[in-house]
């Protein structure tokens, strides 16, 4: 039973990112004397496709792999195995100089924004030193265009900003200079890891809208990775849903919300608050707490919570993603 | 019926290098037993601080300038701290933010509720406290064979239930519970606070629940105060300021996040940044970044004024006009 070459897309005509059976995994435990290492199957053989101009949200609770997947797309992490295409560079054959010209069309931006910052650098050397790493423009044309990205990110007037350090600047102020240092660059594709998810409520609002006008105005594809279900619908076209290192269901935001077909992704929606207090929620269908993949047994990751769960759960290897509705893919036995 | 804890223009600042900060300025509220607060606010609001004053645990550069806190009848600043370290745990109690990493962890857990119970509690034996870490476990839904286990091989979800079983351990009838359920993930957090909820409804519990997050207060409050900038903007029974409400730093608050509910909405955006505590704006503190504000708002404070019978805020050009009994006169954007 194999994918079909292509993972699940929207629109198959202008695939900016193509994601084949990418798989990470990581030894742990004790492994001096004992010669075999416990295996954790972080990312165990996705499959997605992101296409020019999209947003994919993935999503999922801390563990399931989503940051792991994020960072292999960037190449700061390396995958075990499998296969990632970005605007037809293979990512795992990238080496030496080519890395320079890959950075320009990827980049990533990280959830903590005191923590991605070099506190001895000016907000200027931040923000253009993927200019002066690639060798884009000379000093005045590179001072240019931190105004102008500093600008666009509301950091206005740019000169009060640029010269400043970092621990000068509020929470969100600092995660605009790490989206101006990420898009100074003008990436095609960008993986945001959590961006505002460290901001206060009244603060991150805007740095949320910001995102969604940068890849209008820019057509930039991200990967926006959070644990939010509410912030995907809000950014997002489409939603994937990681589960212990696999996608369990993938199709647009608003059938992933609206109509979710996977059993974890029901108890997931169901378990968000909602700011009303007439509301009633249903109590979340799921047992037990989430465990990790390591060394996972043959079968369906998530059978030890599943509600519905049957023989043919615990006796198959785990399922493979199938189309339910027109773009709509979940990966369950029962359905 | 008499309040089991009375803030009465509670006024605490902090002394630093650079100057006094306000944290928290002229808050007033009462709680009633078996009810709950949610207090909403971002982070430097004061929401954190004033759980500290009503525990009496403020760092060494806090000084009250003015005001009371009434805990059962008793102002607890005039109590000698040997009174009031009687009174932690037994009568009011904490959850801390990060609580996971308030275990110590060369103990097991169990031991360390067991030593808190006899601690309080000289009466009890450590065989009965025992008996009642089964119980709170159990009360928790932690397996009762777990409390002989350490810190460290407990998950994070079971360190916080382990957490709030401790501060369940000598029955309080006021629990403060400062973001406990922020660092986990939403199915754990939905399990723990259903569980509390049983919990505090079972025993007639009061609680103070602090957290950024809005949607989690409209699930576990009986009444909603919203703090901005040391100042408590807007305060009443939690389905009137949900359905009407009033202050338009509430307004923006609720209208400023996404929601899986409902059909996809444009956000409201709060403009600015929270100011500097140091050297707060003159007049409404929330003036700078209002849509509303006018120069009424600019120059006096605005106090506290009730616009339903359970229901008050501090503002002078509030969404919904007081008088009109609910009527939409604006919105904030």
């Amino acid at each position: 039973m194999a994918l079909p070459d292509s993972g699940p897309t929207n629109d198959v005509n202008d695939v900016l990112v193509r994601v084949q059976n990418l798989t990470k995994h990581y030894p742990v435990g004790r492994g001096f004397f004992h010669r075999q290492h416990a295996v954790l199957h972080a990312v165990d053989d996705i499959s997605f496709e992101v296409a020019r101009g999209e947003v994919l949200g993935l999503v999922g609770e801390s563990g399931c792999g989503k940051t792991t997947t994020g960072r292999m797309l960037v190449r700061l992490t390396n995958p075990t195995s499998g296969s990632i295409v970005i605007d037809g560079t293979d990512v795992s054959s990238i080496s030496g100089a080519d890395m320079g010209t890959f950075r320009q069309k990827a980049q990533m931006m990280f959830q903590d924004p005191y923590e991605s910052l070099d506190p001895r650098m000016t907000i200027f050397d931040i923000v253009s030193e993927p200019l002066n790493v690639n060798h884009i423009g000379n000093l005045e044309q590179r001072e240019e265009r931190v105004a102008e990205m500093l600008t666009r990110v509301g950091l206005a007037p740019p000169a009060t900003f640029m010269f400043r350090f970092p621990h000068e600047l509020s929470g969100g102020q600092r995660q605009r200079v790490a989206i101006a240092r990420a898009l100074v660059v003008n990436p095609g594709f960008v993986v945001a890891d959590e961006p505002t998810s460290m901001l206060d409520v009244s603060i991150r609002t805007g740095v949320m809208k910001l995102l969604a006008e940068l890849r209008e105005e820019f057509g930039m594809s991200y990967l926006y990775i959070t644990h939010d279900l509410a912030v995907a619908r809000y950014l997002c076209d489409r939603i994937a849903v990681m589960y212990l290192g696999k996608i369990v269901e993938i199709a647009g935001s608003e059938e992933v919300i609206g109509n979710p077909v996977h059993p974890y992704t029901r108890a997931l929606i169901s378990a968000v608050p909602v700011p009303d207090p007439a509301v009633v929620r249903p109590i979340p269908n799921v047992r037990g707490g989430v465990s990790k993949p390591i060394n996972p047994a043959p079968r369906c990751r998530f059978y030890e919570r599943c509600p519905a769960a049957q023989k043919v759960c615990k006796e198959s290897d785990h399922p493979e993603l199938r189309e339910v509705a027109p773009g709509h893919f979940a990966a369950c036995y029962i359905l | 019926m008499d309040a089991l804890l009375k803030v009465e223009d509670f006024t605490m600042h902090y002394s630093t290098k650079a100057g006094w900060v306000q944290a928290v300025d002229g808050i007033s509220f009462a709680l009633n037993r078996g009810q709950s607060l949610g207090l909403v606010g971002e982070s430097g609001c004061g929401k954190t601080s004033i759980a500290m004053s009503i525990m009496r645990l403020l760092p060494y550069n806090a000084q009250t300038k003015r005001g009371k806190i009434y805990l059962g009848g008793r102002d607890i600043y005039s109590m000698t701290a040997e009174e009031f370290r009687q009174a932690r745990w037994k009568e009011i109690s904490m959850i801390f933010q990060a609580a996971m990493n308030a275990l110590n962890p060369v103990y097991t857990v169990g031991s360390q509720i067991v030593e808190a119970i006899v601690e309080h509690e000289p009466d009890t034996t450590e065989e009965e406290a025992r008996r009642r870490v089964a119980e709170l476990f159990d009360l928790v839904g932690i397996p009762a064979e777990r409390s002989d286990h350490y810190p460290h091989e407990y998950s994070g979800g079971m360190k916080q239930r382990a957490v709030i079983a401790m501060a369940l351990a000598c029955n309080p009838s006021l629990i403060i519970a400062d973001e406990p359920t922020t660092a986990l993930d939403v199915i754990v957090q939905d399990k723990i606070l259903r569980e509390m909820e049983e919990i505090r409804r079972r025993i007639n519990m009061s609680m103070i629940y602090i957290s950024h997050d809005i949607s989690v207060i409209a699930e576990v409050s009986d009444i909603v105060g919203v703090m901005y900038a040391g100042k408590l903007m807007e305060i009443g029974e939690a389905d009137d300021v949900f359905k009407r409400p009033r202050h338009p730093y509430t307004y923006g608050l609720m209208h400023a996040y996404p929601s899986i509910l409902g059909d996809k909405r444009d956000l409201a955006t709060i403009p600015g940044e929270p100011p500097n505590l140091m050297a707060p704006p003159e007049g409404c503190r929330f003036n700078p970044r209002c849509d509303r504000a006018t120069d009424e708002c600019r120059a006096v404070e605005p106090l506290m004024t009730k616009v339903a019978p359970e229901h008050s805020i501090a503002c002078h050009n509030p969404v919904w006009a007081p008088s009109s009994g609910g009527e939409q006169v604006g919105v904030a954007r």
